[in-house]
């Protein structure tokens, strides 16, 4: 794409940024209606990469790119094949619904505004996602997406469970994108790799390198903890304490796909090794089976989806780890397949749980009569998650079954957890609606009725879109699946897409999942029932071991803290110049570098006498009875010291010394009548001489210091150019002011908001109340008044 | 400390000392002197009234909490360096004009935008330090 032209793509990546930035606005004019209005931005990048679906079905690979740190080798750059392409619908599609449906569902709430920008902020970052080619680009849009899920898991942040939950998901997933990083940053430093593209271009010589196994290691743990793989899993089911509509976008179809979709997009490149075809479908496998089985131990309609959600990551990756085409192939359309009856289904927990106040299945029923559109947008979703006849699931599930039974012998092993995990999940599925539409009506739920229309929409267009996905299948097949499996596999769709029936042995396993769910579905209580004492013996799971990790760590930290910290001021400036005293003097003896003692002082009178005066002062310090006298006599020294300036012409160094010197002295004097301190010196005789001994220490260190580096010929060149250009083009004879704001202007700039810091600091430290002012109160870091308590 | 004899010199001592402190940042370019020493000098004068008066007479004079005078300091030699990049050379490069204001020729610079607000910073700062310590003297 020539760069000259406008880049409609870099405009849709931008889009939903702008429409974040505005979006508060537009909710203080239109109120809840704002929906309506936002949505557009998404729709409008859903239409642009429509049109984007003819080339890149062609074969095309849209690419563009900005400069942005050429220094360090880092663009910003997208790829656009089949496999983004994808994504990027998905993302803007559902998007624009979920806005509409977030303009009804948050109705009323004060944060309203708040929320529409978070979920866009969220929108651009996962679009960002999915088309950076760039590693640094695209690690910076993953990072992106943890945040902006830490801000929307944590919306409703009165709550303590929500916080802990956003916590939570920010530790694992921008943890593991730490790790993400690494890999990224392996992949430019040793292997000269800058971005997806040029990893993709050397396609499986990438995966003979000595450095893949650990790349792949690092890779994978972003990743799983992304894509919520076992053990990294139970941030997303307690991330189900976000608004549903959350739950909805970024918690099924779109964020935690991002690590399926990292997977598929390394994977010409990483795939099909051993290391690979070992570790994923391990992992899957594992978590498809603690998914569905958590699933259906939850009452809680967001909750069996969340676990169920976890569960098909699971199947995902389980699939991407076969390596075999047609697996993959039934991976893509369940993955199609997954975004649009999950994110449905959310959207229909939502709904209940909005118009009939609860979202527990033991407490719901009999909603079909007064909630018939949800109802059967929800069955509809349930059916094609069950995989039954004309929906884009049951493809994916013929496809899944063939490519494992193609997989070999361990292909055998992962077809069984398959067939388990899917009728499980089917079992689930209809658990979530059926049990709150069928049966009698609770009393509790009289007033219940249809959402509005921004309720219902989504989850109704969903559905539709699920089964007219298979209905026109060869159109999504040549537009979507099969660009798509080209950028993943690079291969043409060894089977193709259709709502046919073929009678064969896929089909004989597909029946066994049903079955498998139907029996699942009418024993859902004991089976509750069981998998709850099941894990009330095993007593322990990630999630507490969470906490675990974190109390560790905080403990830890407090531990190193109280250690370091222990509030002696004695002890901390006895490190401080032990440590300063051993920086001089070691070197210095080390390298031999001592210097020698100067032949002769050719001094003048008048220099003698200055620093006489100064060593005058110094003794007055140190015999000085009184703390006030003793910085009163320093003072002495300071202004001797800005009197040999003055010698040597320096006007200006003496000049700030002068000042320096006396409001030291100023502020000493105050501080020390602030202090509660004893007039006189009290250390006794040993602490004294370790005092005199360091003291002196750091002196002769200085000093020799001092000494050494004036031996030295003295280097003009930098002394040279200033007071050669001081004048010419800094326009000032003044070299050292011309210096402060001119040739190193950059460094005052710090300096002085260094000063202001400080200043602050000291302010901060100055309002505190003193200790002996605040006995009653808890500190956590001061032992001595728990001791006296 | 507050003898009747320092308490009368305080004021003529303060004025004085702020005169001088603008004096000597004005003259910093080609002279001894800049905003770091002005900055002192007046974060001086104005220790010295506190002791002499007590803070709030000062806080009252100073009409601005010391601490927006130094942020406003901090804000305005950051932005002496914006219009340089205006006329794409780096940021913080010196820019000069010599206006003729009633015959005289003055030298305005963007260096001197930026001295001014080193010198705000330095006697916000300080003199928001030497304040508070010396209300809580008492």
């Amino acid at each position: 794409m020539p760069s000259e032209q406008f880049d409609w793509t870099f405009a849709a990546m931008a889009a939903p940024f702008l429409a974040a930035l505005i979006a508060p606005f537009a909710k203080r004019v239109l109120g809840a209606n704002a929906g309506w209005l936002l949505a557009l931005a998404p729709a409008a990048m859903f239409l642009h990469f429509l049109t984007l679906l003819v080339p890149v079905a062609d074969g095309q690979v849209l690419t563009n790119g900005l400069s942005w740190a050429p220094q360090f080798g880092v663009e910003f750059s997208y790829r656009l094949d089949g496999l983004s392409l994808l994504f990027a619908l998905l993302i803007s599609g559902i998007g624009a619904l979920i806005v509409v449906y977030s303009g009804a569902y948050l109705k009323g709430h004060e944060h309203q505004g708040r929320f529409f920008s978070f979920i866009l902020l969220f929108m651009g970052a996962m679009l960002g996602l999915v088309l950076a080619d760039d590693l640094i680009t695209l690690f910076i849009y993953w990072e992106l997406t943890s945040i902006t899920s830490f801000l929307l898991i944590g919306f409703d942040h009165a709550r303590e469970a929500s916080r802990r939950a956003a916590l939570q998901a920010l530790v694992v997933t921008a943890g593991g994108g730490l790790c993400l990083l690494a890999g990224f940053l392996m992949m430019i430093g040793l292997l000269g790799v800058g971005s997806m593209s040029e990893a993709i271009a050397l396609g499986e010589s990438f995966a003979a390198d000595p450095l893949y196994l650990p790349i792949l290691i690092l890779i994978l743990l972003g990743a799983f903890t992304k894509s919520a793989q076992f053990p990294f899993h139970s941030w997303l089911a307690n991330a189900m304490e976000a608004p549903t509509p959350v739950s909805a976008y970024l918690h099924s179809a779109t964020m935690v796909k991002a690590g399926v979709y990292l997977l598929l997009r390394v994977h010409p490149f990483m795939g099909g090794t051993e290391a690979w075809t070992t570790i994923l479908p391990v992992f899957g496998g594992v978590t498809l089976m603690a998914g569905t089985f958590l699933a259906l131990r939850q009452t809680d309609l967001k909750l069996i989806l969340a676990y169920t959600t976890i569960a098909s990551l699971g199947l995902l990756v389980m699939l991407a780890g076969t390596s075999v085409d047609t697996a993959i192939l039934g991976a893509l359309t369940y993955l199609l397949a997954h975004s649009l009856f999950k994110g449905g289904l959310f959207m229909v927990a939502g709904t209940v749980d909005h118009e009939a106040g609860s979202r527990d299945i033991r407490h719901l029923g009999g909603l079909a009569r007064v909630m018939p559109v949800t109802f059967l947008a929800a069955l509809v979703c349930a059916w094609s998650m069950g995989g039954l006849f004309v929906t884009l699931g049951f493809f994916a599930k013929e496809a899944m079954y063939d490519g494992l039974l193609q997989a070999g012998a361990s292909g055998q092993i992962l077809l069984a957890v398959a067939v388990l995990g899917n009728g499980l999940m089917f079992a689930a599925a209809f658990a979530v609606a059926l049990i709150p539409f069928i049966g009698a009506r609770p009393q509790a739920l009289a007033k219940a009725h249809e959402g509005p229309v921004g309720l219902w929409l989504g989850p109704v267009l969903l559905a539709i879109a699920g089964v007219t996905g298979i209905v026109f299948a060869s159109w999504t097949q040549n537009s979507l699946i099969a660009p798509t499996l080209m950028a993943v596999a690079g291969a043409e769709p060894p089977m193709k897409l259709s709502y046919g029936i073929y009678f064969n042995e896929v089909l004989a396993l597909s029946a066994g999942t049903w079955l498998l769910g139907i029996a699942a579905f009418l024993a859902l209580r004991p089976l509750r029932g069981a998998i709850a004492g099941l894990l009330s013996a095993i007593g322990w799971g990630p999630d507490r071991g969470f906490d675990q990790l974190v109390s560790a760590l905080t403990n830890l930290s407090a531990a190193i803290t109280r250690f370091i910290q222990n509030g002696d001021l004695m002890r901390y400036m006895t490190v401080t110049f032990a440590a300063f005293a051993l920086a001089l003097l070691l070197p210095l003896f080390l390298f031999g570098e001592w210097p020698s003692w100067p032949a002769a002082f050719h001094l003048a009178y008048y220099e003698w006498a200055v620093a006489g005066l100064a060593v005058i002062g110094l003794i007055a310090v140190v015999v000085a009875r009184n703390r006030l006298i003793a910085i009163v006599s320093l003072g002495i020294q300071g202004f001797a010291v800005a009197l040999i300036f003055m010698l040597f012409g320096a006007p200006d160094l003496s000049f700030t010394q002068f000042m320096v010197e006396t409001l030291s002295v100023v502020i000493l004097a105050l501080v020390m009548t602030r202090l509660r301190l004893t007039p006189s010196d009290q250390r006794g005789t040993l602490k004294r001489t370790k005092d005199a001994t360091l003291a002196l220490a750091c002196g002769v260190g200085t000093a020799a210091l001092l000494l050494a580096v004036t031996g030295l010929p003295f280097d003009d060149r930098v002394s040279e150019f200033f007071a050669q250009y001081s004048l010419t083009i800094a326009h000032g004879r003044n070299i050292v002011n011309v210096i402060i704001v001119d040739f190193r202007g950059l460094d005052t700039l710090g300096e002085i908001g260094v000063v202001l810091i400080a200043g602050l600091a000291v302010l901060a430290l100055l309002r505190f109340p003193a200790p002996w002012r605040r006995r009653d109160e808890d500190d956590p870091y001061d032992n001595t008044h728990k001791e006296q308590a | 400390m507050s003898t009747v004899i320092f308490r009368a010199i305080a004021p003529y001592l303060t004025a004085l000392m702020v005169l001088f402190s603008i004096f000597v940042l004005l003259r910093g370019h080609n002279n001894p002197g800049g905003g770091f020493i002005g900055g002192l000098i007046a974060a001086s004068a104005f220790a010295i009234y506190g002791i002499a008066y007590g803070v709030p007479p000062v806080r009252r004079a100073m009409r601005f909490h010391p601490m927006q005078l130094a942020a406003f300091g901090l804000v305005l030699a950051a932005l002496a360096g914006v219009p340089s990049l205006l006329v794409s050379v780096p940021y913080l490069t010196g820019l000069w004009t010599y206006p003729t204001l009633f015959g005289v020729e003055l030298a305005l610079s963007t260096p001197l935008v930026f001295d001014i607000g080193v010198y705000c910073v330095v006697v916000g700062t300080i003199s928001s330090i030497a304040l508070s310590l010396e209300e809580r003297e008492r």
